[in-house]
């Protein structure tokens, strides 16, 4: 049936006894089976969509890409080269870029860690026997799933428009509200919330990661008399590092990605004052509304260094702070 | 050390700890129902403005419409260019391909990854992790000129063909994971059966990976449903607009007078994302914990 790679195939010739199975015969045995797990071409057959994938859709791509960045191309007529223009006009005498760079920065840098704190906290609440848990985590979970869709953002629109909920919500409390979407100074607070909202992912895996953690060392910081406080700074934290990590390098590269709520809620200008002109929609604008496609190819290899760079930091800085057992 | 058992007290010490009682117990629930609360409140809001007229929603900001205006719906669905039947057809088709695509090619691909020994496994393996980070915006172009040059521009091919060449690389790290759970003992003795491995693939792995796949099928809809910037770069003529495209034609034209159909038709966009929320609850949430998935 597999036609295994038959190189070698000499020694393993019909002669094998399998009686006394001495120390050769074993190695030989493992060899054999190796080689048929091996399955020669098939493994290649099963990936085949997978490698025109990855090389078609990719690889290509993405050369053709870091190409595309040092010419000046519209689609319709021929790619130009025209050297590092495109960086250096991006870096020194291109304004927009720079707004693009402060709001996502500002957008990641914030609503990241306010969405990790919350995912912890209430999965700290739910980590207890509780009755209607169940509805609680899908409470909480909903608006994770709906989080990328086009209606949601609309909705975010309303809420923190002039006459929206949120401004009502401030009317119980006296304060007068202004129109939060339209002002610079808060609209991409608006978005931030809105990425804040949606904690659920993170705090479903925050909470498998809470029930794996030992009981025993529980008991242990309970016999000596560890308070509430203490029992989350010095186990439960220390403990669950590990996933604090991974949902940080998830939610930092989601965040520098995210792009429907800022073309939605600013209808597709990055306004006011490119407050909202997170970098992804810049990207997009570049490429496809002024067909300044070697441009948005070089914003487009920013993107992806800035995210290398973030994760790397993320995984180096990760020796000082993440603790693994054994 | 836990095989001594320690005295009583302090055990039940921290019994007490884990399973509140009275006050503190009615208080944690106060405080997870506000936290849920307000989590819906936006939701809950933009259904109830669905169904109030105009003049009502922002001069009355109740949950409870004064009258119930279904109209609004009517209104919406045949409301901005096209009917809304039109959008939710196109999205359908994208879907359906996208999840079709997706569960074939990513489990071919986990099947061989879980399954095989092969040279520089592990170096392909590492390039499809990584693949997995890789940032849409930095292939975009490149590929939007592939599809442009192949005329496919405005059709839905490239919204579908690419998910039959396991580009969601997230879904076969997913399916790996799964596949190793499964005993190799079976594929053995069907080997030994005569089998090959095709046949194994078929008639073993899938049939028991199921809930590897109804995950699968679940994120796909629902992220391919929601993936705005790939229909908004692929598709440009109204005809063959999705419905979140469509979403966005009420977002051009409101003058202020059609709130409520605009709110009416977001609600029904959600409509397929949380039927299968409700649905699956269980199944995603836990799939979730277990795998640790984007969002």
């Amino acid at each position: 049936m597999t036609t295994a790679k038959t190189d070698g195939a000499a020694g393993e010739g019909p002669a094998a006894p399998a009686s006394p199975a001495g120390p050769r015969e074993r190695a030989r045995l493992r060899r054999r089976a190796a080689r048929r797990r091996g399955g020669g071409w098939w493994p290649y057959a099963f990936l085949a969509p997978w490698f025109v994938g990855l090389f078609g859709l990719t690889i290509y791509p993405m050369l053709d890409s870091l190409y595309l960045s040092f010419t000046d191309f519209d689609l319709l007529t021929p790619a130009r080269w025209i050297g590092g223009q495109n960086y250096t006009h991006m870096f020194s005498d291109d304004p927009v870029f720079w707004d693009s760079v402060h709001a996502t920065l500002l957008y990641v840098l914030v609503s990241v860690p306010l969405k990790l704190a919350l995912a912890l906290g209430v999965a700290i609440l739910l980590n207890r026997p509780l009755k209607g848990i169940g509805v609680y985590r899908a409470a909480f979970y909903l608006p994770s799933l709906l989080g990328g869709a086009v209606a949601i953002a609309i909705v975010w629109r309303q809420v923190f428009g002039g006459d929206g909920l949120f401004n009502d919500f401030l009317g119980w409390f006296g304060v007068k509200g202004q129109d939060w979407i339209s002002s610079p100074d808060t609209s991409i607070y608006t978005l931030i919330l809105l990425a804040v909202w949606q904690f659920g992912t993170p705090m479903v895996i925050f909470l498998a990661g809470l029930k794996q953690l030992p009981r025993d060392v529980y008991e242990a910081a309970a016999i000596d008399g560890a308070g509430t406080l203490t029992r989350f700074f010095r186990i439960t934290l220390p403990l669950l590092t590990p996933i604090v990590f991974f949902n940080l390098v998830l939610q930092v590269i989601d965040g520098f990605k995210t792009f429907t709520p800022a073309y939605v809620v600013s209808n597709g200008t990055g306004g006011p004052l490119n407050s909202t002109m997170l970098y992804s929609l810049y990207l997009y604008k570049k490429g496809f509304t002024d067909l300044q496609m070697g441009y948005a190819s070089a914003l487009a290899w920013v993107l992806f260094l800035v995210i290398a760079g973030f994760t790397a930091v993320n995984f180096v800085a990760s020796r000082y702070w993440v603790h693994y057992d054994d | 050390m836990s095989a001594i058992t320690p005295s009583v007290s302090p055990l039940e010490k921290l019994r007490s700890l884990r399973s509140l009682t009275g006050p503190r117990r009615i208080l944690l629930h106060t405080l997870l129902i506000g936290v849920a609360l307000v989590m819906l409140y936006p939701l809950l809001w933009m259904l109830s403005s669905s169904l109030k007229p105009d003049t009502e929603i922002f001069t009355h900001p109740g949950l409870i419409p004064n009258k119930l205006h279904p109209r609004n719906y009517s209104e919406g669905w045949s409301g901005s260019g096209n009917s809304f039947s039109l959008y939710i057809t196109n999205s359908l088709i994208v879907t359906i391909g996208a999840v079709i695509g997706n569960v074939i090619s990513c489990s071919l691909a986990a099947y061989a990854f879980a399954r095989f020994e092969f040279r520089g496994k592990k170096i392909w393996f590492g390039l499809m992790l990584g693949t997995i980070m890789l940032p849409v915006q930095a292939v975009l172009i490149p590929q939007y000129t592939i599809f442009y040059n192949l005329t496919w521009i405005n059709t839905f091919l490239p919204l579908i063909v690419p998910k039959f060449l396991a580009t969601d690389a997230f879904f076969i790290f997913l399916m790996v994971q799964f596949i190793r759970s499964i005993p190799r003992e079976l594929d053995q003795a069907a080997m030994m059966d005569g089998a090959n491995p095709l046949q194994i693939y078929w008639k073993i792995i899938l049939p028991l990976m199921k809930p590897a796949l109804v995950t699968t099928t679940i994120f796909t809809f629902v992220w391919t449903y929601d993936d705005f910037l790939h229909q908004l770069v692929y598709l440009q003529q109204n005809a063959r607009f999705t419905v979140p495209l469509g979403l966005t034609l009420f977002l051009d034209k409101t003058s202020g007078s059609s709130y409520g159909a605009m709110f009416a038709m977001s609600a029904l966009a959600l409509a397929p994302t949380l039927i299968c929320f409700f649905v699956f609850q269980k199944r995603l949430v836990e799939g979730l914990a277990t795998t640790g998935m984007k969002g």
